[in-house]
């Protein structure tokens, strides 16, 4: 039973920055913009809330901070992609190495040392129930502000105006130009907004999945979150799903190398990533749903006709 | 008291072309003032300049007697200009109430919006069901929405850009009539139309274009429609020869008892759809779309195919189980009604497309292709339709409605096809030429092609058709022959009454010929 909880749990912790990142990255990719720098806005999220916590800062700031520093940094790809239109391919390619790089440069003064790990909550009663409580009442604010983040997302996409308005510039900037909304700023706003989603991805990954600092410590999450946005055809579902399928192969091949099994460690290893893959390319085989959700202007670039 | 809106010396060139040159005009509140002039005029160029979706070179624009400086659609939007565009402004993957709501001022309430669409387009005589996706509609119907969403915003200017170029006869009386009414509450309109005798209907006053320049203004009503269109064209027109059809023995598309469900439970079922055409004469189909022309349409063209080979058989050889390339080996040409997405790859080169549906015509040869040839290919299509562009290295896009649409159905024609299927073939085609694209129609088909037209503009089916179908709610009637029918009876059928006595669609469709 214990094992259970422990993988259940295990499950969700993992699948947390993915959810962070992957939803940040679905409303930059549903506005029709492609941000394929994911990594290094997570690495400069991770870098600014380790710093912050060292500095002595509070949790909740430090967290902030890391947020911002995502945003920050996705600031640089809008300015390339959105007002130079520049390929947004290669902006945002420029992006996952310049972050990785600066997070390391700017890491270098961190130390080795862990920091205290966001604390988890305890909610009084419902945290003590039996197999209920642990499951589900004992973890960190982030896991549940990822939760959160899903609805509000789901809502704001599927439920407001402005979400309508996003996915229809993902459709066609040009229409959209045509009858009046401002695309580039707009844009902008889900940039910046992916990469906050990115920063917090990064932040939960050094003050609390992890609590300390090592170089590139996101290890292809960033890439990971990417390809999630893809093959979850674009849905949020799908992506919270597809999170918690990576979360839960990424703990049961760790429990399967501690139990010593007759497999390569390598390919235990790479099973969250094929898995999760396997699994997306299956459900995503329908042409026509595929066709309504994906953006039509994604990573074109876009000018207002003059 | 200020002109609602007016323009002084209003320039814009694109590359290889002046599309505006020194334009000046001006309209009063409530009133309905005509744009005419042929196809690449600059007449939607000027429109978009005044909506702000484009930028004037040099001139200016005063709205109620206060300039415009910083020009862009939502600045038209908060000083109550609205446009219908040509080539429609509609996001194809939400629906029809999504697609108003992004435009309408008021709360973001669906149900609400939805009811309103529902309730409004009907007394337009424009029906539409806000529910439905815009990607499943056909341009009838798009066409309907964006006039329903401009309404909907009770405008103080509006603009219409060729709106009744897909509208049922019907559709535009009624719109005439709201257009009227808005116009007597103050709005003012431009309206935009190569159909001169809805202009001098509607509109009080014109301004005429030719190449970009004001040839003149005129009061449609005190003219005649030859003088309008002298004054457009510059020339005389071209008269039609229509020599009588001389049908060869076997039908080239023979349709037997095709029934089909629809798509999506929008659609329209197609009921037991029997009918030939022969090679030689020219067959129209007629109806208010969106009652089966566009499922029949992908059937016969082979986007959508059908379990039974022989209910549609292509020159003897069953053919509706066949793709659409391997139809086109069987020599059938095809103009679709939507000519950017369906006709045409928007953003590709004039010879590109060409190259698209004529690689069997020597531009591609051992999979490569011969660009040399396929700019030939495409330069004579270019010239023998008079297509106004920059040559074969034109964006489809950025040429004017009407000159892709002759570009579209120059190409298909050009492949001198066995059988012809063609929609709407001189949607937006200014007066001179549309007159050509139907002789040209009309000499193919006399040189022994089969053609099939589905049409909603009854004038032109009576004028090329040789025999007459009527499609209605999936339902296709016995043919009927263009010179012993009329528009009333054909009317009727279109509105589905009178399709019980004998026009059934159980009828083989292979009634004797005329000869
Ligand atoms: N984006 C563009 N790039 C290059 N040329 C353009 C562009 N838009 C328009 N043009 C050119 O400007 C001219 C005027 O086009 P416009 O669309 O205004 O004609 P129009 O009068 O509306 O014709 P139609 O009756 O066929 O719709 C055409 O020669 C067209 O090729
Ligand atoms: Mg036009």
């Amino acid at each position: 039973m214990d094992l259970f909880i422990a993988i259940f749990t295990g499950t969700i912790i993992a699948a947390t920055p993915l959810i962070f990142a992957a939803l940040g990255e679905l409303v930059v990719e549903k506005s029709g913009v492609l941000n394929l720098g994911i990594e290094g806005m997570m690495l400069m999220g991770a870098a600014l809330a380790f710093w912050a916590v060292t500095a002595g800062y509070s949790m909740p700031v430090a967290i902030l901070a890391g947020a911002l520093a995502g945003a920050a940094t996705s600031l640089l790809f809008g300015v390339l992609a959105l007002t130079f239109l520049t390929n947004q391919y290669a902006a945002g390619l420029a992006l996952a190495i310049f972050g990785s790089g600066v997070s390391a440069f700017l890491g270098r003064g961190f130390g080795s040392e862990p920091i205290e790990a966001l604390h988890r909550v305890n909610i009084p009663v419902l945290s003590d129930l039996p197999l209920i409580g642990p499951m589900l009442f004992r973890f960190d604010a982030m896991v549940y502000l990822a939760l959160v983040m899903f609805v509000a997302i789901s809502w704001f996409l599927y439920r407001t105006k402005a979400g309508l308005v996003l996915r229809t510039i993902g459709e066609s900037p040009q229409t959209s130009h045509a009858i009046g909304y401002p695309v580039i700023r707009i844009r902008y706003a889900a940039v910046l907004f992916g990469g906050a989603m990115a920063g917090l991805a990064g932040a939960y990954l050094s003050v609390a999945y992890t609590p300390l600092w090592v170089e590139n410590m996101t290890a292809g999450k960033g890439w990971i979150a990417l390809a999630l946005v893809v093959f979850a055809t674009w849905r949020p579902l799908r992506i919270l799903l597809g999170a918690w399928l990576f979360g839960g192969m990424t703990i049961l091949q760790l429990q399967g190398q501690a139990l010593g099994l007759e497999v390569p460690s390598e390919l235990l290893s790479a099973l969250p990533y094929l898995a999760t893959i396997i699994v997306l390319v299956l459900i995503s085989r329908d042409r026509q749903m595929l066709a309504l959700h994906f953006p039509a202007s994604l990573a074109k670039p876009f000018r207002p006709a003059s | 008291m200020h002109p609602r809106l007016e323009l002084r010396s209003i320039c814009k060139r694109y590359p290889g072309v002046v599309a505006n040159d020194d334009v000046s005009l001006s309209i009063q509140p409530g009133e309905i003032h005509a744009v005419l002039g042929e196809n690449g005029a600059g007449k939607s160029t000027l429109m978009k300049i005044i909506y702000g979706a484009a930028q004037a070179d040099s001139g200016e624009i005063y709205c109620d007697g206060n300039p415009i400086a910083a020009h862009n659609p939502a600045v038209s939007r908060a000083l109550g200009i609205e446009m219908v565009y040509q080539h429609f402004a509609l996001f194809e993957s939400v629906s029809v109430v999504e697609n108003i709501a992004l435009s309408a001022s008021s709360a973001f309430h669906l149900p609400t919006l939805a009811e309103k669409i529902r309730n409004l387009s009907m007394r337009y005589g424009m029906p539409i069901d806000p529910h439905r996706q815009v990607h499943d509609l056909s341009v009838g119907e798009r066409q309907r929405v964006e006039i329903v969403r401009c309404l909907l915003q009770a405008p103080k200017l509006l603009i219409l850009d060729e709106p009744t170029s897909v509208l049922t006869p019907q559709a535009v009386v009624k719109l005439f009539e709201t257009l009227r009414q808005l116009a007597a509450e103050g709005c003012s309109i431009v309206y935009i139309s190569h159909k001169l005798d809805e202009v001098q209907e509607l509109c009080d006053t014109a301004t005429v274009l030719r190449n970009g320049k004001v040839t003149g203004t005129a009061r449609p009503k005190e003219t005649t429609s030859l003088e309008l269109a002298r004054m457009m064209v510059g020339s005389k027109l071209p008269e039609m020869h229509v020599s009588p059809p001389v049908p060869s023995e076997k039908p080239v598309l023979e349709v037997n008892g095709l029934s089909v469900k629809a798509r999506d439970h929008f659609g329209v079922d197609l009921k037991n759809v029997s009918f030939n055409v022969h090679g030689g004469e020219i067959v129209g189909l007629a109806g208010v779309s969106g009652n089966g022309q566009a499922e029949l349409v992908a059937l016969l063209s082979g986007e959508r195919t059908h379990d039974r080979g022989d209910a549609i058989r292509i020159c003897g050889i069953d053919a509706a189980r066949l793709r659409p390339n391997e139809r086109r080996k069987l020599g059938i040409a095809f103009v679709p009604e939507e000519r950017l997405g369906r006709g045409a790859v928007p953003s590709h080169t004039l010879w590109e497309n060409a190259v698209l549906t004529a690689h069997r015509f020597g531009t591609v040869r051992n999979g490569l292709v011969d660009r040399r040839k396929a700019k030939a290919f495409a330069t004579g299509i270019i010239d023998r339709f008079k297509v106004k562009a920059n040559g074969a290295q034109s964006i489809a896009q950025s040429l004017s409605g009407g000159n892709l649409q002759k570009f579209i159905v120059g190409r298909e024609i050009a492949l001198k096809p066995k059988l012809f299927l063609v929609s709407q073939p001189t949607w937006g085609v200014d007066v001179g030429a549309s007159a050509f694209i139907r002789q040209t129609i009309i000499d193919l088909s006399r040189a022994g092609a089969a053609v099939l037209v589905v049409s909603e503009e009854l004038d032109e089916l009576f004028e090329i058709c040789d025999r007459l179908l009527v499609i209605c709610q999936g339902k296709v009637s016995a043919p009927l022959i263009r010179t012993t029918t009329d528009r009333e009876e054909i009317g009727l059928l279109m509105t589905g009454r009178g399709m019980s006595e004998g026009a059934s669609a159980n009828g083989s469709g292979d009634i004797v010929l005329q000869d």
